[in-house]
């Protein structure tokens, strides 16, 4: 008897929300036409778009994607039309080159003044006008170090390969990062299409190998954590959810600079409700938005109105907060030639078979 | 007869489904593999993919996953027999409690299982924090080849000794007192009946170990923290970073080929034995 109460329960609440929802979006969409969104997994507040609905009366249809690959071929089989993308730094020049976008007009934009100034002279690595893309998150790649293991500053790709920490290392199992620390050590750009630099990278990486604990991806963070190794490369963001379970931790972006990712969002050229989309982006820029994605996300912003509300306590945390030196070194990381890549595909099965 | 037949006939009709599933998701995809197995990457016919397997590299990787294939059968036949045989005498059947915990680990996502896996060889881990404990200094057995075949045991050996329970199960009591009437004892029993009546089973139970322990890629990628690689982390990379398809093709029909080869033994053996006992 109750199994049955239940359902019926259950079924009146579904066919109710179905008739609302499908009432709401009649309504809407007869108002303000709508919007196809396409963004990372867990990469906005759902309050947002909820919010941006309500006071504009513009539907948006929300779609999510894991990797920037799988985004671009959802994107170029062209089954749905998206008029927004949020993707990262090579993907969004690879798209700029591919001429697949529309230009922002980005002086038109309200808020657009609290991105600052930084963030668009990193994005100009991609984008070198500043004409199609609209910060969203950034971060850094650096050192995870627990601070009860180690002695002496570790500020330097150096502690990874002067054996002082030998079988306490973490490394990152992909390719490009790994490369791109080691060619940083060594002074050359991170994407350097160098034969020669890039077999020096290999050289030092091997020699390396046998003091490196594991190479790993998710799990990185999760080893300094529980104390099993003393330090770990890791994504910026990845840094600062450690110091929340382990208060020993902390984030360093070495001195001979590192990578710095970029994520931004675009309008593509099929958008035809251009207006709507930028009054999106532009949304996206005002303060209290720009605040509850920071607070659902936990990336560095370049939203400098969140900066300067934060607490003093995050604003010292350099992997949330870079200071502005920290990065002087740093690259954003672009595609690398077809020729460059394949040799380092093949330089790192070499690598790995060691 | 007929009319048998006829409903034959009609009962047929009842494995479309299968069959739309079996040509959909086996043999097209099969077909593109082996297509762009057989294509450059530059367009154009090549045997280079396939022949690329000889690749130092590749064969190093290779003959890694073989020997890991190789010792995690053999373990799980080890382990196996032994526990079948207790399970025998103590007239467990597949019902049983025993069967029920045996199994029970196979409810679970295999990836959960490798990562608490990790945590038990990890250096600060339990089975460390045990061996601490107890006075008895430390193993590093994370990140070595030792922890990928631990991985690769604990995941494939309810599928080696389900085969050979169900061999071992339907030995008709009958057979072995009559040997022991013979005069003869446990281990002239266990050499001279059970195990000549149990390789049905054992055969179905090393194709289903020996197979997907030496294409695996995630456990040795997780256990193996990263610094060995089998050649199911090889074909990954070509696909997923280097983009590299047609070289992953062709290694993994090159695999393919080995397989089909050890398959192809086990089979002629298998008719051999009459009978097979995939459970």
């Amino acid at each position: 008897m109750k199994k049955k109460i239940v359902s019926v329960i259950t079924m009146g609440v579904l066919i109710l929300s179905v008739a609302l929802s499908g009432a709401g979006c009649a309504k809407k969409k007869a108002e303000n036409g709508s919007l196809t969104i396409f963004n990372y997994g867990e990469y906005m507040d759902p309050d947002v778009i909820r919010q941006f609905t309500e006071e504009t009366g513009i539907e948006i249809k929300y779609e999510e994607a894991l990797t920037p690959e799988e985004m671009y071929t959802k994107y170029k089989s062209g089954a749905i039309s998206y008029d927004l993308l949020c993707t990262t730094d090579y993907m969004l020049q690879r798209l700029i080159q591919e001429d697949e976008l529309q230009k922002i007009d980005i002086g038109n934009m309200e808020y657009i003044g609290n991105i600052g100034e930084k963030y668009w002279e990193l994005a100009k690595a991609v984008d070198p006008e500043n004409s199609y893309t609209v910060p969203y998150f950034w971060g850094t790649m650096g050192i995870l170090y627990d601070t009860t293991k180690t002695n002496g500053p570790v500020d330097s790709w150096e502690v990874l390969f002067n054996g002082d920490y030998a079988g306490e290392i973490v490394m990152q199992n992909s390719m490009r990062d790994t490369y791109m620390l080691a060619l940083k050590y060594l002074g050359y750009s991170l994407n350097s299409n160098d034969e020669g630099e890039m077999r020096e990278a290999q050289e030092l990486l091997i020699r390396q190998k046998p003091d490196v604990q594991a190479y790993l991806v998710d799990e990185a963070r999760d080893e300094v954590v529980a104390g099993n190794a003393a330090m770990a490369v890791v994504y910026s963001g990845e840094a600062y959810l450690g110091n929340q379970y382990n208060e020993n931790l902390a984030y360093v972006i070495p001195k001979e600079g590192s990578n710095v990712w970029l994520d931004g969002w675009v309008i593509t050229k099929s958008c035809d409700n251009i207006e709507a989309a930028q009054q999106f982006l532009d949304f996206l820029c005002r303060e209290d938005i720009a605040m509850k994605n920071f607070e659902y996300i936990y990336y560095s912003t370049p939203n400098e109105a969140v900066i300067n509300a934060l607490s003093e306590e995050d604003r010292q945390n350099e992997a949330l907060v870079p200071s502005d030196h920290a990065t002087d070194n740093c690259e954003v990381s672009m595609q690398l030639s077809p020729e460059a890549n394949d040799l380092m595909n093949e330089l790192w099965k070499e690598f790995k078979a060691d | 007869m007929i009319n048998r037949l006829k409903s034959v006939n009609k009962r047929i009709w009842l494995s479309g489904p299968y069959a739309v599933w079996v040509f959909g998701f086996t043999v097209i995809p099969l077909c593109m593999i082996i297509r762009a197995a057989l294509t450059a990457r530059e367009g154009g016919f090549t045997t280079g993919n396939i022949v690329a397997i000889f690749d130092p590299i590749h064969l190093k990787a290779m003959l890694f996953s073989l020997e890991i294939a190789a010792g995690c059968t053999v373990l799980c036949i080890l382990l196996s027999y032994p526990l079948v045989l207790a399970m025998r005498q103590l007239n467990m059947g597949k019902k049983g409690f025993m069967m029920f915990v045996l199994i029970l680990p196979m409810w679970m996502n295999f990836i959960l299982r490798i990562l608490a896996w990790q945590m038990i060889l990890s250096n600060n881990g339990i089975l460390n924090f045990l061996l601490r404990s107890a006075g008895l200094g430390e193993l590093s057995v994370a990140n070595t080849g030792a922890a990928i075949m631990i991985g690769v045991v604990y995941d494939y050996l309810p599928y080696m000794m389900l085969p050979i329970f169900n061999a071992v199960a339907e030995i008709n009591e009958d057979l072995i007192e009559a040997a022991r009437d013979l005069g003869a004892n446990g281990f002239t029993v266990f050499c001279k009946v059970i195990f000549p009546l149990s390789i049905p089973g054992l055969l179905s139970g090393i194709v289903m170990v020996f197979v997907p322990s030496m294409t695996s890629f995630v456990i040795s990628d997780i256990l193996g923290g990263g610094k060995l690689q089998l050649i199911g982390n090889v074909i990954e990379q070509e696909f997923t970073k280097s983009m590299n398809q047609n070289l992953g093709s062709g290694l993994s029909v090159s695999l393919m080929i080995f397989v089909l080869i050890s398959m192809a033994f086990t089979m002629k053996n298998d008719r051999e034995g009459k009978r097979s006992a995939i459970w």
